[in-house]
């Protein structure tokens, strides 16, 4: 995208390296996402697809090369690390939602305890997100009265409440049953057309095709090809591409 | 999705009467049978709960003219009182240990850890002399806390008298709440390390996604959670420490058991009054047991 090159670099990872003892998750990864660009990362499991995204909000510590999120490098600092959390929201594969604390609490925590808002100001924004994920008359409930598609958007709303920049999607319906996967799609196609920075790691091709900026795809550890969806459906240039495509869109 | 938040179905209760039950049951009155036969003929020995233990519990002062607690009463008063100050204690120490015990910081870890297993290999007996004798006397000695209690208003002795009972062994009470926390402390520090340790690995990571400080995603999110897995466990270390208190008649603290000692040797009736004293203490005990049972329900009915 030519104009999108203009727009200031929001995730920048240059040459990481990263181990797990000695297998090597990743491989001399290099990555730029702009200002509300949406990036779609797919590959077979085992890839390093959840292991790059999150070392984006140090989940996970790189050994090597250099992560810059929004202007701000990630290192042992733990001010940084926390400051780049603040500014990183992140949805997870399992939802991960606070199963002690009910749907609102949930949303509060964060706005309270980390950006130390006021409780009324605090609920207005839980309140204001839960609404955009379509499910305030659930917000005395706890995640476990919850179906899975509800749970996930509930954590998307979550995230939200921290007024994030960046947002990170760890396969977030790869968990649910299918017929509550497209809610949180188009919770997340919305999202993606209010200019959200956004990073997904899915298998949703339909999804990719619609919102995607570019695909990334990894193997080994590897960014093997990375294109705009046009390019990386109808002509893949690596072998690997070919292979893993063919069977991700058979079934 | 209803049928998420139904409760499990109730686990069907087997109340057929077996054969094995006939037996276990016969059995168990035999052997009462022939306690009592044995107690009653080859001891000769006359029951007389009535004219001694009432006294003990409640007596008439007749100066004042009314009805005022006697031994037994006062001894159970002074374990309930140690006993809450113990948990609250033992509580306090064993989070901030368990924690430590899972701590990044190496120093902290070494440290819990020292804790526990210094305590766990020592009898609670020798701790509590070790402590009573040597520790306390050092520390809480120069400070002559019976003292300054005595020299303090009657307004406040009342309060202390309340809250630590007689100010003649305040130190005495001191040292053995002191050693008795310690003690249970290290067994609850385990729990509340097991705890936190139980919690799924993505619970910390969400916390810490949306930005939470170290303290507050111990604070908000794991704790709440770890604590409320261990209830039941912690429910057993409180009731033993409530029977670990005994222990502390030794050091001349007038609890249940020293009034228990006191009353039998005066009034050589050994059994009425240690069967009266083991049916008090299973009253507190098995009230609390009771109450944690209610609490555990109302908890889990909260979520999930
Ligand atoms: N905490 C860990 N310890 C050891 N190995 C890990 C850990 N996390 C991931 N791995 C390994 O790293 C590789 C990449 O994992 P991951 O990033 O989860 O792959 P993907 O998300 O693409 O399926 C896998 O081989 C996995 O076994
Ligand atoms: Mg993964």
């Amino acid at each position: 995208m030519p104009d999108s090159s203009e727009k200031p670099l929001m995730i920048e990872l240059r040459g990481v390296n990263k181990w797990f003892g000695d297998f090597q998750a990743l491989r001399s990864i290099d990555l730029e996402v702009r200002l509300g660009e949406r990036v779609v990362v797919c590959g077979p499991s085992g890839s390093g697809k959840s292991t790059m995204i999150r070392c984006m909000n140090r989940l996970e510590r790189h050994e090597e090369g250099t992560i810059i999120i929004d202007g701000i490098e990630l290192t042992d600092d733990m001010k940084n690390v926390t400051a780049v959390r603040r500014e990183v929201g992140m949805v997870f594969q399992q939802f991960n939602l606070f199963p002690h604390l009910t749907v609102l609490d949930n949303l509060m925590l964060a706005p309270l305890r980390s950006r130390k808002l006021p409780k009324n100001e605090a609920r207005e924004i839980a309140m204001h997100y839960l609404e955009r994920v379509r499910i305030p008359e659930q917000a005395e409930k706890y995640p476990g009265q919850l179906s899975g598609g509800q749970q996930q958007r509930v954590a998307i709303a979550r995230s939200l409440c921290m007024k994030p920049r960046i947002m990170l999607f760890d396969e977030p319906t790869s968990a649910l049953d299918p017929e509550m996967i497209k809610e949180v799609l188009d919770t997340m196609v919305e999202l993606a057309e209010d200019g959200m920075t956004m990073v997904v790691v899915t298998h949703e091709m339909g999804f990719a095709k619609t919102v995607a900026d570019s695909m990334v795809f990894m193997d080994e550890g590897e960014i093997v090809e990375a294109a705009t969806p046009a390019d990386f459906f109808s002509a893949p240039k690596s072998e690997r591409t070919k292979t893993f495509l063919s069977q991700i869109l058979i079934h | 999705m209803s049928d998420r938040s139904a409760p499990p179905p109730p686990r069907p209760r087997t109340l057929k009467f077996g054969i094995v039950d006939v037996i276990v049951i016969a059995a168990v009155l035999g052997l009462f049978a022939f306690i009592i036969y044995r107690v009653n003929t080859v001891l000769v020995y006359n029951w007389d709960f009535g004219r001694i233990i009432p006294n003990y519990l409640f007596r008439w002062d007749s100066e004042r003219e009314r009805w005022v607690t006697n031994l037994l009463i006062q001894g159970l008063i002074t374990t309930v009182r140690i006993s809450i100050w113990g948990m609250l204690l033992a509580s306090i120490i064993g989070l901030i240990m368990g924690v430590f015990r899972v701590s990044n910081v190496l120093f902290l870890r070494v440290l819990s850890r020292g804790y526990v297993e210094l305590i766990r290999n020592i009898p609670p007996v020798v701790f509590l002399f070790v402590f009573f004798f040597f520790i306390s006397s050092q520390i809480l000695g120069p400070l002559e806390l019976a003292d300054q209690a005595r020299n303090a208003p009657a307004g406040v002795q009342t309060v202390i008298r309340f809250l630590f009972g007689e100010l003649r062994v305040l130190p005495n009470f001191f040292a053995a709440l002191i050693a008795l926390a310690l003690f249970e402390a290290a067994y609850i520090t385990e729990l509340v390390r097991a705890g936190i340790q139980s919690i799924e690995k993505g619970q910390w990571e969400a916390a810490r996604s949306v930005g939470l400080s170290p303290f507050h995603v111990m604070r908000y999110v794991i704790l709440p959670q770890a604590i409320q897995r261990i209830t039941p466990p912690l429910a057993n270390q409180f009731i033993t420490l409530i029977k670990d208190s005994a222990l502390i008649s030794l050091i001349s603290v007038q609890d249940l058991t020293f009034m228990g000692v006191e009353i039998s040797n005066s009034t050589q009736r050994l059994f009425e009054t240690w069967i009266t004293v083991a049916v008090m203490y299973f009253v507190i005990s098995y009230s609390l047991a009771l109450a944690f049972g209610r609490l555990e329900k109302r908890l889990k009915a909260g979520y999930r």
